[in-house]
């Protein structure tokens, strides 16, 4: 038990953040002569028992539950990335978890010294030079000052602004100021980081460094909360993901199980909390029993051409009859682990597919349609009624390499070019040659 | 090399173990925050001192003047008042003293007042986007706001001290007390900015309201003229303002303790001050979870 609970870095149960939005209130900030005579007006009111609405003198207010009831168990090193649509709850929970603001109900428990960054150069005085402001900027993000002494070198190499330190930042180009801004949180050294889109800033160099840092981060062993909606960024450093949709959380996993899920799923209809345990750890009604990619003539086949049509099938078995609708896909990525699709069938019903027994589903890729490279194949299984349950999900089951021989290439072969095309699909499209300065 | 590694192991787990138990466990829930609040804010103290010398290294920029002003102010506001209360009223001074150099006994913890009480209670509003995103204790605001006003009262202090020298009023050792009224003058300042700091952050209006009592109280605190000017019945309800005691105090201190110094102000002071202090900590604790919901 205790054992478990040190492994823990943050633990999170049945939190919930509820607002108060007030409804005609309009402005921003509000007015003490309004609230005085709203006052006033509802002292008036309940002397003479008005009988109007309630909502008439802008005091209307309807409770909005942001977020509701999140249970969540962080273990310490994991890079949990946190993805949804807007209005999720993302940022919410990762202000909760910062201390920021308070939570409605329920309890977070954090072990460690937390550092978060849910904005690029908090507290930045644009009247102040650049050295100021990293010692600024580094005090208010939790460093004392005798560590930013001894990491402003570092900080200031990082940033590549050392000419324009003793520059006010508000004379800086606005990627110095990023540059400036995320070389001082880069050094912040807790075992929590917080990191909520900053990185949408910026230019690709300076993300790329950036995205080394974090991954140094993570390698570290330190346990990383990161929002963002770049999903390529998330699965490349993110081991773990988790889905919010309307301060609910839908799921947790791996990301290669929970980003499929935000990706193409209808998830944000239902209101109801999916459930979201781990497949493993309960009786498995449906089970995969056998995949495998086979060539025109039913061969298996572990490489094919890109001339070659080819088909992905696995098999599997439901053990029981199933409430819920079944649906299998199948999710290729390439060699750097980018998607190039997710497939389902197309003409999938509710009905197919629940009784038990066992299944084969296949699909058919056409020739032309991928790029030459190594492909793999995720297999997975879902079964949907409020919301999606994860049945099995069987990571890389399957790979294959699609060869391009330059020899089947009128054009390759001509010019020997033997390196690989750019790009994920190589399509065989329509080309015409007509001559335009003749006549006839 | 490696004679006993087990007794390193051991040392390298006992070790981390402690820093273990060390590292803080924080539990966030609804109304916990307030558990360790002031080990917090100690633990601030960086964030407070920086956010101070920002605040001054700011103020001044890009002003022809700078901090020049600081002098010119008081300065500039003496010379009206002699001009007014001695000169066309005809007021008498304390105890002799020269009236320019009574007023500004008066000035110098005037402008430790009157400077703080604005920067604290637009604080919280001026450091809004502090507050949306990142945490530290929110007293650390308010309190390294005053920073403006305690650097414009130790100069007020050095003028002080270069008038008294123009005037060949002798230096005494009750000089040494001035920064003691400072900090008696400072009270109602927190106290008061606390309260309308936390209240600023909500109602806006309050940036209009704190020109208007900064003004009044120069004229309700016998800054212009000598308390003694008012009859004696009349004295618990100018000892009400916490300010009376500090600028008689100041002028005792000038005067090397010749001028009078009614010890039941300094008791109302006291009194009044602590329960702006108290009231002000009460209301700035009780509003401040919802600042980043409502800022």
């Amino acid at each position: 038990m205790s054992s478990e609970v040190s492994d823990v870095a943050i633990r999170i149960d049945g939190l919930g953040k509820r607002y108060s939005i007030r409804h005609v209130q309009e402005r921003g900030q509000t007015n003490l002569r309004e609230v005085i005579s709203s006052r006033l007006h509802s002292l008036f009111r309940g002397s003479r028992q008005d009988g109007g609405q309630p909502g008439r003198n802008g005091k209307s207010t309807e409770d909005i539950w942001v977020l509701q009831d999140i249970n969540l168990d962080i273990r310490k090193g994991e890079v949990v990335g946190i993805i949804g649509r807007n209005g999720a709850g993302k940022s919410t929970l990762l202000k909760i978890l910062s201390r920021i603001t308070e939570p409605t109900v329920g309890r977070a428990t954090i072990s460690g010294r937390v550092a978060s960054l849910l904005e690029v150069g908090t507290g930045f005085h644009s009247e102040l030079t650049g050295r100021e402001n990293i010692f600024l900027n580094g005090t208010i993000l939790g460093m004392s000052r005798k560590e930013i002494r001894s990491k402003f070198d570092d900080i200031v190499a990082f940033s590549g602004v050392e000419k324009f330190l003793d520059t006010p930042v508000k004379r800086y180009s606005s990627g110095m100021y990023v540059r400036l801004a995320f070389a001082v949180a880069s050094h912040l050294d807790p075992d929590i980081l917080i990191v909520d889109e900053v990185l949408a800033v910026g230019d690709m160099d300076f993300q790329k460094k950036c995205l080394g840092r974090m991954d140094e981060v993570s390698r570290q062993g330190r346990t990383v909360l990161f929002v963002s909606h770049n999903l390529p960024m998330i699965s490349a450093l993110c081991s773990q993901c988790v889905l919010l949709d309307s301060g609910r959380l839908v799921a947790k996993g791996p990301t290669e199980t929970v980003l499929p899920l935000y990706h193409g799923a209808s998830f944000t209809e239902s209101r109801q909390p999916a459930s979201h345990d781990e497949p493993d750890g309960r009786n498995k009604r449906i089970e995969l029993s056998s995949a495998c990619v086979t060539n025109r003539q039913g061969e298996v086949i572990d490489k094919c051409s890109i001339f070659d049509d080819i088909r992905i099938s696995m098999t599997y078995a439901i053990s029981e009859d199933v409430p819920e609708a079944v649906i299998p896909m199948f999710h290729v990525l390439d060699e750097k682990g980018e998607y190039v699709f997710l497939s389902y069938p197309h003409d999938w019903s509710p009905e197919l597919g629940r009784q038990a027994g066992l299944y084969e589903v296949s699909c058919h890729v056409p020739a032309h349609l991928l790029n030459d490279g190594s492909y793999s194949v995720s297999l997975q299984v879902n079964t949907v009624a409020n919301g999606h349950t994860l049945e099995f999900f069987e990571h890389h089951a399957l790979r294959f390499i699609v060869m391009d021989n330059i020899h089947e290439n009128p054009y390759r072969e001509h010019v020997k070019y033997s390196y690989q095309h750019p790009g994920a699909v190589r399509p065989l499209l329509d080309w015409t040659l007509t001559r335009k300065d003749t006549d006839d | 090399m490696t004679k006993n590694p087990t007794m390193s192991e051991r040392d390298v787990s006992t070790e981390r173990a402690r820093e273990m138990s060390e590292t803080n466990t924080i539990v966030i829930e609804a109304g916990r925050t307030n558990r360790r609040y002031w080990r917090d804010l100690w633990a601030a103290r960086q964030v407070i001192w920086i956010l101070a010398v920002r605040d001054i290294s700011v103020r001044y920029k890009q002003s022809l003047l700078g901090v020049t002003w600081v002098v010119l102010r008081p300065l500039l506001i003496i010379a009206v008042f002699t001009l007014v209360f001695e000169k066309i009223a005809r007021l008498p001074s304390d105890d002799g003293m020269p009236y320019s150099l009574m007023v500004m006994g008066g000035m110098v913890p005037w402008v430790l007042f009157s400077v703080s009480l604005p920067d604290i209670t637009n604080s919280l509003v001026n450091n809004s986007n502090l507050i949306g995103k990142v945490f530290f204790p929110r007293m650390s605001i308010p309190l390294s706001s005053m920073s403006n006003a305690i650097m414009e009262f130790t100069i007020c202090m050095l003028l002080l001290v270069v008038l008294m020298v123009f005037y060949g009023v002798p230096l005494s050792w009750n000089l040494a007390l001035v920064p003691l009224f400072g900090m008696l003058a400072l009270l109602p300042s927190i106290g008061l900015g606390l309260w309308w700091a936390a209240l600023n952050v909500r109602y806006r209006d309050f940036r209009f309201i704190i020109p208007f009592i900064v003004q009044f109280g120069l004229y309700v605190t016998p800054i212009g003229f000598s308390s003694q000017l008012i009859p004696e019945r009349w004295r618990p309800l100018l000892y009400m303002n916490p300010m009376t005691a500090v600028v008689d105090g100041v002028r005792w201190c000038i005067s090397g303790g010749t001028t009078a110094l009614d010890p039941l102000s300094i008791v109302g002071s006291l009194a009044i001050s602590s329960l702006l202090v108290i009231f002000g900590l009460y209301y700035f604790r009780k509003s401040e979870k919802a600042f980043a919901d409502v800022i």
